[in-house]
Formats: C-alpha cells, structure tokens, sequence
C-alpha cells in the first residue's frame, strides 16, 4: 500500500489539488486517515481546521473507516420510484448492518448515495463506484457473492 | 411522429470515442482550425448570432458570457467544462463525454480561443470516474496529436456535492475549498478561477460549438424553437416505455417527448405527471403536455427545461410521496451557507414527512407555500431559489393527493 505522506505529496504542486490528494488517497484506504488530513493541511498551507472542512464537505469522501467493498444505493427520485427501498432492505438482511455500517469482518460498508448518472436502468447500486443498474431484492445475494 | 435530431450526438455509435482519428475522419477539430483563422470578435459574434443558450440549466446567451470574458483585460483567463452531472435522472452529459469528448475539447478550445484563455478544466463528478479514464486518455492523443495548439485541457474530479453544479461552487472546489457558492457579482466570466476571467460552460453547450463555427450562427438559429436554440439531449426516465437518451429539436412538445419518442406509459396504465429539468423542476400534468420543451415555453408555465431529465410518473404513483423524498435530498444537498437553504430545506423536509405520515393539517400546505415563497428570493443560489419548486407546483396542481392525507 502507497504510504498516504507520498500520495499527498504527489499532489503538491497541483493548485487546489488537496480534493485530488483526498481521492488518490482514498483509493489506497478506502477512506481518509485522520493523519492524512493533518498532512494534507501541511502540503496545501491549510489549518487542520480548513483541510477537514474539505474532507467532510464532500458526500464521495469519507473520513471514517470504511470496508473493503463500498455498497451504495441510489435514493434519488427516480430509484426511490423503482423500488429502492426493497433493495437497502435487503442488503441490510443479507449482511446484517444498517445503512452507515461496516460488517464486524471489514469486508462491507452499506451507503446511501444521491443520483449516481445511470437512469438508463433503475434502481442503481454502486459498488466501489462500479454500477449495478436495475438491481432488484432477488438479486442481492448472487451480487454479494462476487465480492470475493 | 417527430424526429430526432442528432447534433450534439453526431458521432454517437459512429465512432470510437478513444480513436482520435476516428473523430477527424468524421470531420473533427476542422471547426477548430477555422475558427483560429477567424478574429476573436468574429468568433464571438457568430456563437452570438445563433443564439446558443446554456445546456445546464440556466439558459444564458452562450456568446453573451464570452464577451464578458473576452472584454476584460488579465494575463490569464480559464476555461470551465462542467461537467457535474449531479441531477437526479440526468445523465446526457456521461453519454456525451463517452461517446464524443474530442466534440466537448474542441468545443472548449474554440471558447479558449474567443475569450483569451489557453487553459482549460473540465470538472468531472466523482460518481463518474470511469469518465475521469477516458477523458484523460483522450485529452493524451489529442496533445499527441497537436489539434488542441497552445490550449490545455486539465480533468478535475468531483466529490459528490450536488450544489458543486453551481459555477461558483465549481469554482471553488477546483480552487481546493469547500464547494460553496460565492455572492454575485462579480460574476465568473469578470472573476472566476483564481479571480482570473473564466467562462463556465456545460458539458452539451460546448458540444455543439464546433458546429455553431462549422456550419455558421443562422443554420443553428433556424433549429428548433426561436428563443431557445438547436436541440437538446433529454433522458427519460420513471415509468415511460423507453428508458432512454434522445437529442430533439427545442420546439418538440413534451407530449411527443413522453409518447411519441418515449413510446408511452409502462404496464397500459395512465400517465398522471412528468417533473422535467431534473428533482428541482417543476411537476407538470397532462393538461400542460403539448407546450414545447424550450426554455421560455417551460418557464411560462412555471417549470424549467433544466437539464433535460424527464421523470415521468403513471397513474398509482403517490406524488407525496415523491416530493418527500425530493425534499428529503435538498435537505442533505444544501451547504448551509446561506440560513434560508439551510434552515428552509430542513424545515421544508420536516413539514413533507408530517403530511405524508398523515400528521399534517391545512395550515401545513399554507406554511410550505409561504415558505417555499421566501426561499425561492432569498436563496444565495439556484439550489435554495429552486428547491421548493416541487413542491409548489404539486401543491397547485396535485393538490387531491396532499388532501387525500390531510387531518
């Protein structure tokens, strides 16, 4: 695993780059470190204040630690209308958290997310940003199974 | 019945996006090249002069905004591609760029050209980062190539902040900071980017400025409606036939939208209303239908074409339902900078979930329609102005179905 301090400095002289450093490291931890953010503060010339104020700005970046797969479900209008709400249910049966929780072994987090673009085909799942478009209750289980 | 008109998606499915030659062979970057021969005002004036107005939802003079830009003096001028795509049930701007980004590039170089700027951004939504990909790859050939010349093109990544759609927000997330919006004026095309003069455009505006310079200002003026325009990409999306994409001509009505291109109502049962524009439009219902989905003939009957979502919804849908959860999104997009979004949605939210519990009473409608009122003035930006439009335009003409659960 890249060490997050590399990452962010990777990013250094990039103007307004701290939101790119935060994805990059993302990408390596499945969400931001406390001491990343600390970093990031140092590199951009932000107060910690400043660089947590980005990173908890946006819905996409999560300073909270997070499974290895991250499942969100769309629950904008469209989806709402499709039957969203069946799926959640059944994601949250099927691994025994509520929306906002990890399982106890690290492998899932369950998110609610607003329109992810793929209205093609509703309702939409996301996993570790892959879409899943019209995702029905039944098919829950067999999409679990492919996260290995 | 009607015809699609394919501008913006002229190359769609004709060629492969990641195949520059592919987009020459077509005809690309040509536009470029004349423009560049052409004078800066020239330029201008011919963008003017067909009347090409913003596809993201504001509906502004695209011509218009470049001579503000190109009118001031500064050693830099950027640039913006916005490429945000938060709407919900809009995605017109992933199936452009996946299918066509040369024709958003060239687009972007001709403006880069007009107004001064050899700098450009295009400011992706973090929920597309497949597009992020291919977006890169693309802008590599084209600088192997050499047809973008001295212009730059820089992708930026979103974070899933709706209100980052708003250019000033845009502006300051690429600048590093929370995206929240800025107080007007100064509008961006004075000081933008890093207070530097910038033009902020959507994603389908620039697509079809390579044709607006190919084919010239009249030929795009003479499309469609004649206050707004050309074409515009729609995605139908609820319980319509056709869960699809179509590029129309502005003048096409939403009857022949929903209908006609959309192939009707799913399962033979009844339409009862389509909200267009994305979740901060209007609901309209069927007496409505037959106005065209131009920009001026929407406002008149207190919609907004938006971005051209069309969620449609048949006859069992409960519209309260619908505007709860809508209500329920604005209350979690808003920023908070300014009170009346940040308290109105929230208050807003709250007052829906009592009428759809069956806790609400007639002075709970009268409460959101004046507070629905204040926050279309006294929003800070278009989120807060827009938010209770679903609101109150259900209240005027779904109101049986806020009864029908009223104490």
């Amino acid at each position: 695993m890249a060490d997050y301090q590399e990452i962010i400095a990777s990013y250094r002289g990039t103007p307004g780059g701290i939101i790119e450093a935060y994805h990059a490291v993302q990408r390596e931890y499945n969400y931001i470190p406390a001491e990343a953010v600390k970093e990031a503060a140092g590199v951009f010339g932000l107060s910690e204040a400043q660089a947590y104020g980005v990173a908890t700005f946006y819905s996409y970046l999560s300073v909270e630690p997070r499974g290895r797969y991250i499942i969100r479900m769309c629950e904008s209008a469209p989806c709402h209308i499709a039957g969203a709400e069946e799926v959640i249910q059944a994601f949250e049966h099927a691994l025994g958290i509520k929306v906002g929780e990890t399982t106890a072994d690290g492998k899932f987090t369950l998110e609610l997310t607003e329109c992810v673009g793929q209205c093609q085909g509703t309702p939409v799942i996301t996993i570790n940003s892959q879409p899943y478009a019209g995702v029905s209750a039944e098919q829950v289980p067999a999409i679990l199974a492919q996260c290995k | 019945m009607a015809e699609e008109m394919r501008v913006v998606l002229r190359n769609y499915g004709k060629i492969d996006p990641l195949n520059i030659d592919d987009y020459i062979n077509a005809g690309g970057y040509k536009a470029l090249e004349k423009a560049r021969s052409m004078s800066q005002a020239d330029v201008i004036a011919e963008v003017r002069k067909s009347n090409l107005r913003g596809r993201g939802g504001a509906g502004f003079n695209a011509g218009m905004k470049w001579n503000f830009a190109y009118g001031v003096q500064a050693d830099q001028k950027y640039v913006i591609c916005n490429a945000d795509e938060g709407e919900p049930g809009t995605y017109k701007d992933r199936i452009i760029m996946e299918n066509d980004p040369h024709a958003v590039f060239e687009g972007m170089a001709i403006c880069g050209y007009a107004i001064g700027a050899n700098k450009g951004y295009i400011y992706c939504r973090g929920e597309y980062p497949y597009v992020v990909d291919l977006l890169n790859q693309a802008i590599a050939q084209a600088k192997a190539k050499g047809v973008l010349g001295e212009f730059d093109i820089e992708v930026r990544m979103g974070a899933g902040a709706y209100v980052c759609g708003e250019e000033t927000a845009l502006i300051e997330s690429i600048e590093g900071h929370r995206g929240e919006p800025r107080y007007k004026p100064p509008f961006p095309p004075v000081s933008g980017l890093w207070g530097k003069p910038t033009i902020v455009n959507n994603v389908e505006t620039f697509a079809n400025v390579a044709q607006i310079i190919e084919k010239g200002g009249d030929w795009y003026a003479g499309l469609g409606a004649a206050s707004y325009p050309g074409t515009k990409v729609l995605t139908l999306t609820g319980d319509v036939v056709n869960r699809t994409v179509i590029e129309v001509p502005t003048n096409t009505t939403i009857r022949e939208v929903i209908f006609g291109f959309g192939g009707g109502i799913r399962d033979g049962k009844k339409f009862k209303a389509v909200q267009i524009g994305g979740t901060s439009g209007g609901f309209i219902p069927e007496s409505l239908l037959d106005t065209p989905i131009d920009f001026d003939s929407m406002t008149a009957i207190g919609a907004v074409l938006g971005s051209g979502a069309v969620f449609v919804m048949d006859e069992t849908r409960d519209i309260v339902d619908v505007v709860e959860r809508i209500a329920g999104f604005f209350e979690h997009e808003s920023c908070g900078k300014c009170a009346p979004c940040r308290e109105g949605t929230m208050r807003m939210y709250e007052l829906m979930k009592k009428v759809k519990s069956g806790k609400g009473t007639v002075k709970d409608i009268e409460l959101m329609k004046k507070l629905g009122g204040v926050m279309s003035v006294a929003c800070l930006c278009g989120l807060g102005q827009a938010a209770p439009s679903p609101v109150l335009t259900t209240i005027t003409h779904f109101r049986a179905d806020y009864d029908a659960k009223l104490q």
